[in-house]
């Protein structure tokens, strides 16, 4: 084998910290998610952030249509005004008279939506490109690989910037944009991972029974590697989540008069003096969903790597 | 041994460096070239026979082929061209005065997050589950949890403007100028930093050898200095490579911020204002500096833990 | 890295919170009763300030917005380097801190009587900083070099007007061709192809400065470099680091060295408003680009001193893609669209900073001109929305056949603002559904070229010189900013023979006839004028508000401090009037102020020659 090779098989190669740990892990029976379950549970932190995760996710749902305003209504008699009962506008308005509070929920709404959707697609890329290249190895593996690294080099700004530039700014676009540059690090703990399992019994067994390259790699490769998976996929959800809060600085975001959390506490930033509650809230709202997707990721990744048990 | 097999490997990789970077100049070349509007639009009147003037000044009539080949053979010899937007500098110039900025500010910023990183992470770790280990966790986590382009202002409001300890941005290489970058910038590693630490400590605190070591009845302290420490920091190692080249070249939302003027902008500004050459240069050299930091971090890993081998298969 | 010990030295100076600027003490930063006052102007006999009044150190910061795109005036075409190469040059004719044109390295000039060719008589005696003499030669190779292709400026549009000006850019004449000639050393003729009585304005603009030949062919592109540039202005460049700033320090060969009191200009560029505004708040800076746009009250309430605002030279308005559904032959509802826009809400809600509504194209200020005024501007907005509605029914649209439309703009928090708003109000008044798209920059000027899938768009126009043809001739057919596709062979006969006329008055009427005629066809909807507005340190005096914001430092001075704890002088700021916008005594005493014999001929001959 060749020298670059086998550094990576070191797992030398994998960038995304958490996988190098996962990347050591057997494959586990069915007793792991039940274990991991039993260990999840027992860690406060990630219950406590699952529920409060639970309870945003209901809130900007189903808030939005509980509240008297609608999201892109300008009540020209209330612009900038502070946070007050008085004025129906609970946590105050924007400087066209636009509620806070309810384009705070409907900004959640697209936040949690570009992190989840985002990241899986990322998720799809990554998995199935990174099962392919440790599944054959070789040559393959080796181009795969080095395509992953030159894209690495580019600097992500420059790649979204672009590709926000050449194809417009539709909300579907920046699921696809922040994705496309998310997958490397999914590819490659992916192909680490498959490395190890391919020389085990079972997929020698499968292999050795004639089943085909992309049965095993659909039937056997990808379901075993779901727990690092899930692990990734929590702690990559609040990245993505900043991810957009950047692009929205740079005032390639979200479309009005939709928005997005990142988008409210970019311009809640510009006026954090003169209207300091178009900055809180939706501040205070996109830093709880960070901590909490972070603490539970942790948490399952604890739970899902033993080595950590006390 | 060791000692060639790494020589070896920093030649294949030295090597592998040329294709890399010409594919990705390739990419990055046809890339800004799609993006709709050209270098010299503004609001302003511009009439067709100026443009044509433009356009043959800068080449840019030329068939876009050409203009590649043109390119190419241009930043053989080192040379990125002139800057379309800042049209008194060339490229190299730019990058010359904007990196060293970058490279100060961010390598005082993975410096100061190292250290602070993996205190905080080997103290969770050794407090695992207490009220010690969820606070300092909790404080570390705020780095990844506030956008920067949040915390920085609140930073020069409170530090410049209302106590008037530092100034409010600007560059002059002082460090009153540097401290509220070099923090901004940190404070997510610190969070990432920290995290990675305590993850592997815990892990390499439960090892056997760990376990070895205690029960011949090593003090505390010198078993997390000489045996634990080493192998608990190997994953905040690779997560630095990467991490480091994003640091020193520059961050946009920092510059914008604090005025400060590093590379991180360019990348930005020249996409945006369609200036090809400063944009292909930035990218080119970024390119070169993560190819760079990925090989150090290779080298450190390997320093780090001996297991490894570049000589041999296993 | 060159890095300049004195910006640094500079710089650090003024940190805040360290020793400051000036006379050792803090003129910001901090909670506002913190702040230190100015004393009171006392003028000489001659008109100049006391020296008694004037602080010891006489260094202006000024934030200039982005990075200026070059130094050579040639090329240079923003306003962030334009504010620069007016300290730094000074062309045939200059401005006064009120933005009129004045004599300037010409002391006089005649215009003959087809107000065609001009006769520049310059000041003898002037040099270059180096101590070259300028001689008249120094013009002709200047203006030679501004319209030669090779150069490729964008910035000699603003020569167009100079005979065969155009043929030459094109290349398809001699350089030598160009409608300039040199008479003597001191003297020069330039002939131009039709009447222009704005010219005397643009001879004022950094492309037409002087550059010195020498300096030029020593250094090609670099001679805009600190160390090489060669000016003749009342600054010289001393310092430019990329992105930090540029150093000018005071040209002791100036014709005016004594009367610049200023000695040395910083121009810092700070592309981030709110990060400007706190530099200004720490002690940064004397002197904003601009301030945020959502901040009015919080800046009234707190910086009401330093808080200033002045109508601009500009006019903000939407523009209708006529090319396309559905606005194509389709005047009333374009007409519906513009009558619904509550214009009184958009100043006083939204923009906020005293920017004032606009029912036409032109805005005020214009000498002499008064621009045209619509019937419905004199409406309330309840008969505009109640005619709005009339008209938006005639033209086929109701509930069951509503009309959905795309607002476009490009990345800006106040032109996000305002579509917002007016998308909100066309929904109010007329049940329409209008979808925002936010453009970047250059996608926005390429699909606003293109026409295609453009239908309201964000548009506006900020002009370079004093005179309503500016804002009118985008409209012409085929011009290149026509991006309405607007064409009416009505209005450009109106524009032809405007171009043609020498006699100002009747040049005025047909151009108020063309905006007339231009406003009927509902093309645009006029929103507001534009108003520059700035934070401005107390101790700097000297400049005037003014519609060109053009404000040249060697006009400015800076006042010492008031010893804390000493009273405040009442009177001098009401509390309704912005500081600045007090008259002013002017700061120099020009002795060569043209003497009635020699001043300059009014721009265009008298009614009565021209008949």
């Amino acid at each position: 084998m060749n020298s670059g090779v086998e550094l990576k098989d070191q797992g030398l190669e994998i960038k995304d910290p958490f996988a190098a740990a996962l990347a050591a892990e057997d494959i586990r029976g069915r007793s792991l998610w039940v274990d991991a379950w039993h260990r999840l549970l027992k860690n406060r932190a990630a219950v406590v952030s699952g529920f409060i995760m639970a309870l945003m996710v209901m809130m900007v749902i189903f808030g939005p249509m509980l509240l008297p305003w609608e999201g892109d209504f300008t009540d020209w008699d209330n612009t900038s005004t502070p946070p007050s009962a008085q004025t129906g506008h609970w946590f105050g308005t924007d400087a066209v008279g636009r509620d806070i509070m309810v384009r705070t929920l409907e900004g959640g709404r697209i936040s949690l939506l570009v992190g989840l959707v985002a990241t899986l697609v990322s998720l799809v890329i990554g998995v199935s490109y990174g099962a392919v290249a440790g599944y054959y190895g070789g040559m393959t593996d080796r181009v795969m690989m080095r395509i992953v690294d030159i894209i690495y080099a580019l600097p992500f700004m420059f790649f979204v910037i672009l590709l926000m530039v050449v194809f417009g700014r539709h909300i579907v676009l920046i699921f696809v944009a922040i994705g496309a540059v998310n997958w490397l690090d999914m590819a490659r703990i992916v192909r680490g991972q498959t490395l190890s399992l391919k020389n085990t019994e079972f997929v020698e067994a499968a292999r050795a029974c004639g089943v085909d390259h992309q049965s095993i790699i659909r039937r056997h490769i990808i379901p075993n590697l779901l727990g690092v998976v899930m692990v990734y996929v929590t702690l990559t959800i609040p990245q993505v989540i900043l991810v957009e809060s950047f692009l929205s600085f740079l005032g390639l975001g979200v479309q009005e008069p939709m928005s997005s959390w990142g988008a409210l506490v970019n311009d809640g930033a510009q006026d954090m003096e003169s209207s300091p509650w178009t900055l809180i809230f939706p501040a205070m709202f996109l830093t709880i969903t960070l901590y909490c997707f972070n603490y539970i990721g942790d948490g399952m990744r604890d739970a899902l790597d033993p080595k950590d048990r006390t | 041994m060791i000692q060639e097999g790494i020589l070896r490997h920093a030649a294949t990789r030295l090597l592998g460096l040329i294709p890399t970077l010409l594919l990705l100049i390739t990419i990055a070349f046809f890339m800004i070239r799609v993006a709709p509007g050209g270098p010299f639009d503004s609001e302003k009147v511009l009439p067709p026979e100026i443009r044509a003037n433009l356009d043959a000044k800068y080449h840019l009539d030329e068939p876009l082929l050409q203009q590649y080949f043109r390119y190419l053979g241009q930043i053989m010899s080192g040379d990125f061209g002139p800057s379309f937007q800042y049209k008194d500098w060339t490229v190299n110039e730019l990058i010359a005065r904007g990196f060293p900025v970058s490279a100060t500010v961010g390598g005082l910023a993975m410096l100061l997050a190292f250290v602070l990183g993996t205190l905080i992470g080997i103290t969770a770790a050794l407090k695992q589950n207490t009220a010690t280990d969820y606070s300092v966790m909790g404080v570390a986590m705020l780095g990844i949890s506030i956008p920067n382009f949040v915390i920085a202002p609140l930073l020069i409001l409170g530090t410049a403007v209302y106590a008037g300890w530092l100034p409010a941005g600007g560059w002059d290489w002082s460090w009153q100028r540097m401290v509220l970058p070099v923090i901004t910038l940190a404070l997510p590693v610190i969070a990432y930093i920290a995290r990675l630490t305590r993850g592997s400590m815990i892990e390499v605190l439960h090892s056997n050898y760990i376990r070895t070591a205690r029960a011949k009845g090593l003090p505390e302290r010198m078993v997390i200095r000489r045996h634990a420490f080493k192998p608990a920091i190997l994953p905040v190692i690779s997560y630095m490579g990467p991490a480091t080249a994003a640091l020193i070249t520059g961050s946009v939302v920092i510059e914008r911020i604090y005025s400060i003027p590093g590379l991180g902008s360019y990348f930005v500004q020249g996409a945006l204002n369609r200036d090809y050459t400063l944009v292909m240069g930035v990218v080119i050299f970024y390119g070169i500096v993560i190819i760079v930091l990925n090989f150090i971090v290779d080298l450190i890993y390997a320093w780090l833990n001996p297991r490894i081998r570049y000589d041999e298969a296993s | 890295m060159t890095r300049s010990s004195a910006i640094r030295a500079l710089l650090a100076c003024c940190l805040t919170g360290l020793a400051s600027c000036g006379d050792g003490e803090r003129d910001f930063g901090g909670p506002r009763e913190n702040r230190l006052q100015p004393v009171e102007l006392v003028l000489m006999e001659n008109g100049r300030p006391d020296p008694a009044v004037l602080a010891d150190e006489q260094t202006v910061l000024r934030g200039n917005g982005e990075e200026p795109e070059t130094l050579d005036p040639h090329l240079a075409q923003g306003v962030p380097s334009s504010h620069i190469l007016r300290d730094l040059f000074e062309g045939l004719t200059t401005e006064s801190p009120e933005g009129k044109v004045i004599p300037g390295v010409a002391l006089r000039w005649n215009i003959s009587r087809d107000a065609r060719t001009y006769t520049f008589y310059l000041r003898r005696d002037l040099v270059w900083s180096n101590g070259e003499p300028l001689v008249a030669d120094d013009f002709v190779y200047s203006l030679q070099r501004a319209l030669d292709p090779g150069t490729a400026s964008s910035a000699a549009t603003t020569l167009l007007p100079i005979q065969n000006a155009r043929e030459v850019l094109a290349g398809e004449m001699a350089i030598e061709e160009l409608g300039i000639a040199l008479l003597d050393e001191f003297t020069m003729q330039i002939t131009l192809t039709g009447p222009t009585p704005y010219f005397l304005g643009l001879l004022a603009s950094p492309v037409a400065y002087p550059v010195n030949r020498k300096n030029v062919e020593e250094f090609g592109d670099q001679f805009s470099k600190p160390g090489k540039l060669v000016s003749n202005g009342a600054y010289t460049l001393s310092e430019w680091n990329p992105r930090v700033g540029i150093e000018l320090v005071k040209n002791p060969n100036y014709r005016e060295a004594d009367s610049a009191l200023v000695e040395r200009v910083i121009y810092l560029p700070i592309e981030d408003q709110s990060t400007e505004v706190n530099r200004f708040r720490s002690g940064d800076l004397d002197w904003t680009f601009e301030v945020p746009n959502n901040q009015f009250k919080w800046l009234q309430q707190h910086y009401a001193r330093e808080l200033v605002i002045s109508p601009w030279m500009g006019s903000y308005f939407f523009g209708f893609n006529l090319t396309q559904e559905p606005f194509i032959d389709n005047p009333s509802l374009r007409m519906a669209l513009i009558l619904s826009v509550d214009r009184q809400i958009l100043t006083e809600k939204v923009t906020q900073f005293g920017e004032k509504p606009s029912f036409a194209l032109v805005p005020p200020g214009i000498d002499g001109y008064v621009p045209f005024s619509p019937e419905y501007a004199d409406w309330t907005q309840e008969e505009r929305n109640h005619e709005a509605r009339r008209l938006f029914e005639q033209a086929g649209y109701s509930e069951d056949r509503p009309l959905r439309i795309e607002i476009r703009y490009n990345t800006s928090d106040n032109h996000k603002k305002i579509a917002l708003a007016i998308a909100s109000m066309w929904k109010q008044v007329l049940g329409i559904n209008s979808t925002l798209v936010n453009e970047e920059f250059r996608v926005f000027l390429q699909n606003r070229e293109q026409k295609v899938v453009t239908q309201v768009f964000r548009a506006g126009w900020i002009s370079d010189y004093n005179d309503p043809y500016s804002f009118l001739e985008l409209f012409r057919t085929g011009h290149g900013l026509n991006d309405y596709g607007y064409g009416n062979s009505t209005f450009d006969a109106l524009l032809d023979e405007a171009g043609k006329e020498r006699v100002r008055a009747r040049r005025e009427r047909l151009m108020f006839e063309a905006e007339r005629v231009l406003m009927s066809d509902h093309v645009v909807i006029p929103i507001y004028t534009y108003v520059t507005k700035r934070l401005v340190n107390p101790h700097l005096r000297g400049w005037q508000n003014n519609v060109m914001d053009h404000h040249p430092t060697r006009f400015m001075f800076k006042l010492k401090s008031r010893a804390p704890g000493s009273p405040e002088p009442q009177a001098e700021f009401a509390p309704d009037t912005p500081p600045a916008t007090e008259a002013q005594p002017r700061a120099t005493g020009d002795p060569e102020e043209p003497t009635p014999e020699q001043a300059a001929e009014p721009v265009l001959a008298d009614e009565e020659e021209s008949q």
